[in-house]
């Protein structure tokens, strides 16, 4: 019983950190929304450049969250792993390419000799900005609506749809979540631009772009947040482990986690603070970002805690319902989890170094003459 | 689990190509950046600690080829990891509860502190202290080495699975002693071996591109100076390695005998084996036939056995022992192991089955037959006993190309060091071919390095798991084809990109460092 209670502590435990590691994913997924801007805010070859240098020295940090976003989610549940990636061919093979070409591009379009020349890196910066964005929007958007999937016996699993994976674009309310985290990634672009450049021209038209792009993000978050509230959703009976659809769950979810409401709130308040007040202020407003980074970070994680908690499946099968994946019966043991624990306890330290490197780094804000300065390190 | 036996062997041939196409474009960046930090940060001290701005400028220099090449290897990095999950959806959960804490582990302790602080280390130069600079190189080199450490902790863990059981309810192996899986002997001797492998290929990159200066005449200083550096890291890497690639192979012995005689091409097994210093096999031989495994060879007898076991007339177990048994000295024949791991498998379905029925009688007993033949249950999925024998010439030519051109390294790091320590190295009459050695030893290097993983790869073929998991049970069930056009895509993005990779270092070696520094040029 006491191996029970404590098993399922550590794996809602897991969860959370899957899911911090997710929010933040979301909110430094700035970076590819900024790769989508650069010829709408660049005008010039040096603004381009100044865009590109101003999100070049961020990418490491999305890249790595990524990255250990896939490694919490393999240490913690397993069977996600196995299922998802195994399963989903496609579209997690669509996001790795997005992302593997992003990681040079950075490094290589500037510099001599390149052989596929600027604009080539260019428009791989723009294809993982895209696809990076709305793709894992659509991964995020299959925890509540499911994916067709099967698992025999032994855990192994076999896939029901047509295109490995791709198909769940086909899905309005997960393409309304995919092109929802598009455009908040390039307002959080616009809004870091807003903090970090030191540059008349590229301000004026972020701020003009920042209006553009928040029209769309509001239509397609609202149309996803109010279906999600609505629809039926996957519910798990804590003691048969049973999967069956339940109406207005998800919003039940809510209702039953109330802090998770405050929360909510605080997250979409935060977006909307940081996105109006940057557009309305007379001067330039520059910590919009940090408002509206904190709040997209607490509403993704609001969806997240959602999706897992409160008896629910997380990812759930299509093809059986009873192949759904609940943070219980696809964790790994409780000596792991445990062991991966102590572990996370190195998490604070590490949000502290990128909290301190991050302010160094971002000191002074950046400037024509830095980026043209031959002896600085630049993209 | 017995349809896995009628997967596609097509599907198996091409999951396994394309995880070997990435993990070798992976590996052709990675070495570098291993070793390339320290010599950056070994050369960055001496900037801080002498205030020499020329230091400074060749500290400057390699990082600048280092980015370069550090972007790529992240880039294949990620398919790397992630492709255990879409193309070894079966393998990921057997060993998912093992497996995985690592790969956290990796991306919490040390990929985020290589990330942060390469920041700092490419744009902190005016940002920030010479020393907290300083600190930053250091932590860098530091976080991808833990990034090493941890892969190579599971990878070591896929060889000599230890510290956990297999828990038939949820069909997976579950950890039972993180140490064990950290400590274990394969582990420590495959990161030590494979780290300071890295710091040799950095080693000889930086000391081939100074050779390229040297010929040129240009950057003398820059040139000697580097080749100290990476002289004496080099040569104390090469040993190093050497130390550490022994301690492997005792490894190899005892855990994967058939990894070690496919390494030596030791067919007949026996007292007294022999170490192989050069030979052709003889492609005529198979495992059934009587045929000589050599068609010429220098061989040393006695030495395998002496380096094996401390014991020149000790046994060790050769091909045909290992698939036709040996009773003399305790091995099963393969088909032995085959019929038990069968065995093991019926009996893990029928308990399974059993549970569902809730008959606890038979469940029982199907139980205790399982873990009777649990230690055999990979072989449950082989067919005939010859499965289990690797390319014993890929392996074999591997490994002895590898230890002669590890061996021929020692002498260019030695000879280097020595020339450029007594100063003489600029003013040699026959400096041009000596050059052009040292620039031909970089692919080399590389060669090498990549066989070493072919080694260690191909040599324990047909296992993802040492004996209890094969390729062909591993794999993920998806179309053949699918997996084929991944591995094409794949090949040509990476081929574009090396391609680009290779143009932009030729260029800016060519270039050579900017004299803006105000260094001593």
């Amino acid at each position: 019983m006491i191996n029970e209670i404590s098993l399922l502590f550590f794996q809602q435990y897991w969860w959370l950190i899957v899911s911090v590691l997710g929010a933040a994913l979301v909110f430094l997924l700035f970076v590819q929304g900024g790769q989508t801007l650069i010829y709408q805010i660049g005008k010039t070859e040096t603004e381009r450049n100044i865009i590109v240098n101003t999100l070049g020295r961020k990418w490491e940090f999305t890249f790595t969250t990524l990255v250990t976003f896939g490694g919490a989610f393999f240490a913690s549940f397993p069977l996600f792993y196995s299922s998802s990636f195994g399963g989903a061919y496609w579209l997690w093979i669509t996001i790795l390419l997005a992302f593997t070409i992003q990681a040079v591009s950075y490094e290589f379009r500037s510099k001599p000799n390149n052989v596929l020349g600027k604009k080539t890196f260019e428009i791989m910066l723009f294809i993982n900005g895209l696809f990076g964005t709305v793709l894992l929007g659509v991964v995020v958007g299959t925890l509540f609506n499911g994916v067709p999937f099967e698992l025999d016996s032994l855990n192994r699993v076999s896939w029901h749809g047509l295109a490995r994976g791709l198909e769940a674009i086909l899905n309005l309310h997960n393409l309304s979540l995919g092109l929802t985290v598009f455009f908040l990634a390039r307002i959080l672009a616009i809004l870091y631009f807003i903090n970090s450049i030191e540059q008349i021209d590229i301000l004026k038209r972020s701020k003009k772009h920042l209006i553009y792009n928040t029209i769309p993000f509001i239509v397609f978050f609202l149309s996803f947040v109010i279906y999600l509230l609505i629809k039926d959703g996957f519910a798990v009976d804590p003691t048969s482990g049973i999967v069956s659809m339940q109406s207005f769950k998800y919003l039940n979810n809510l209702l039953q986690m109330p802090v998770l409401i405050i929360i909510f709130v605080l997250g979409v308040v935060g977006v909307l603070y940081g996105i109006l007040n940057s557009i309305f202020s007379k001067k330039i407003y520059d910590k919009g970002i940090w408002f509206a980074g904190i709040g997209t970070f607490l509403v993704v994680l609001t969806l997240f805690l959602i999706a897992g908690y409160n008896n629910t499946a997380f990812y759930p099968s299509l093809h059986n319902i009873n192949d759904s994946l609940t943070i219980q019966n696809a964790s790994s043991s409780l000596y792991t989890l445990k062991t991966m624990s102590i572990v996370s306890l190195l998490v604070p330290f590490v949000i502290a170094y990128i909290v301190f490197a991050w302010r160094l780094i971002n000191k002074k804000k950046i400037t024509e003459d830095e980026i043209n300065d031959k002896n600085e390190h630049t993209y | 689990m017995m349809t896995l036996l009628n997967i596609d062997p097509s599907l198996v041939d091409w999951s396994r190509a394309q995880f070997a196409l990435t993990a070798m474009y992976h590996w052709i960046f990675v070495p570098i950046t291993l070793g390339i930090l320290f010599i950056i940060a070994i050369m960055e001290t001496r900037y801080v600690k002498t205030g020499d701005l020329e230091w400074k400028r060749i500290t400057k220099f390699w990082m600048k080829l280092f980015g370069v090449n550090f972007a790529i290897g992240v880039a294949t990095g990620i398919i790397l990891e992630f492709e255990f999950g879409t193309n070894w959806s079966n393998y990921s959960w057997f060993v998912g509860d093992i497996f995985g804490a690592p790969l956290a582990i990796e991306g919490i302790m040390a990929f985020f502190l290589e990330s942060t602080f390469i920041a700092i280390m490419f744009f902190g130069w005016n940002k920030v202290s010479k020393k907290m600079h300083l600190t930053a190189t250091w932590l860098t080199a530091l976080g991808a080495n833990l990034s090493a450490l941890w892969i190579l902790v599971a990878n070591g863990w896929m060889q000599y699975p230890v510290g956990m059981a297999f828990n038939p309810e949820t069909a997976r192996n579950e950890m039972l002693n993180f140490w064990d899986v950290f400590l274990s002997p394969v582990a420590v001797n495959k990161f030590l071996h494979t780290i300071t492998s890295g710091y040799v290929v950095a080693a000889i990159f930086v000391i081939g591109v100074s050779s390229y200066f040297l010929l040129r005449k240009r950057e003398v200083l820059l040139a000697k100076r580097s080749i100290i550096i990476s002289g004496v890291f080099g040569l104390m890497a090469i040993f190093a390695v050497i130390f550490t690639g022994h301690g492997s192979a005792v490894q190899v012995a005892q855990k994967q005998p058939m990894k070690l005689a496919a390494m030596e091409g030791l067919y007949k097994g026996g007292e007294s084996a022999e170490l192989i210093g050069i030979g052709i096999l003889n492609p005529k031989k198979d495992v059934n036939n009587q045929e000589k495994p050599f068609l010429f060879k220098i061989g040393f007898k006695g030495v395998l056995s002496y380096l094996i076991n401390f014991d020149k007339n000790s046994f060790v177990a050769g091909v045909e022992d290992l698939v036709h048994g040996n009773p003399e000295f305790g091995i099963l024949p393969a088909q032995e192991r085959i019929n038990r791991g069968k065995l093991a498998i019926h009996s893990l379905k029928e308990y399974k089955k059993a549970l569902k029925h809730e008959d606890k009688t038979s469940a029982n007993m199907h139980l205790k037959t399982f873990e009777k033949n649990f230690e055999h249950l990979g072989y449950g999925y082989l067919e005939k006993p010859e499965d289990i024998v690797p390319n014993v010439s890929l392996v074999f030519y591997s490994f002895h190309i590898m230890v002669i051109f590890g061996t021929f390294f020692v002498l260019v790091f030695a000879v280097f060091l020595w020339l450029s320590m007594t100063n003489k190295i600029d003013k040699l009459k026959w400096g041009k071919p000596l050059f052009i050695l040292g620039i031909i030893t970089i692919p080399m290097s590389f060669i090498s390095s990549e066989l070493g993983w072919v080694v260690a790869e191909v040599g324990r073929q047909p296992w993802v798991v040492q004996d209890l998991l094969t390729v062909s049970a591993g794999v993920t069930d998806i179309s053949s084809a699918s997996v084929q056009t991944t591995f094409w895509i794949f090949a040509f993005i990476f081929t574009a990109l090396l391609i680009a990779e290779v143009s932009i270092m030729t260029r800016m070696i060519k270039t050579g460092p900017k004299t803006k520094e105000g260094g001593n040029k």
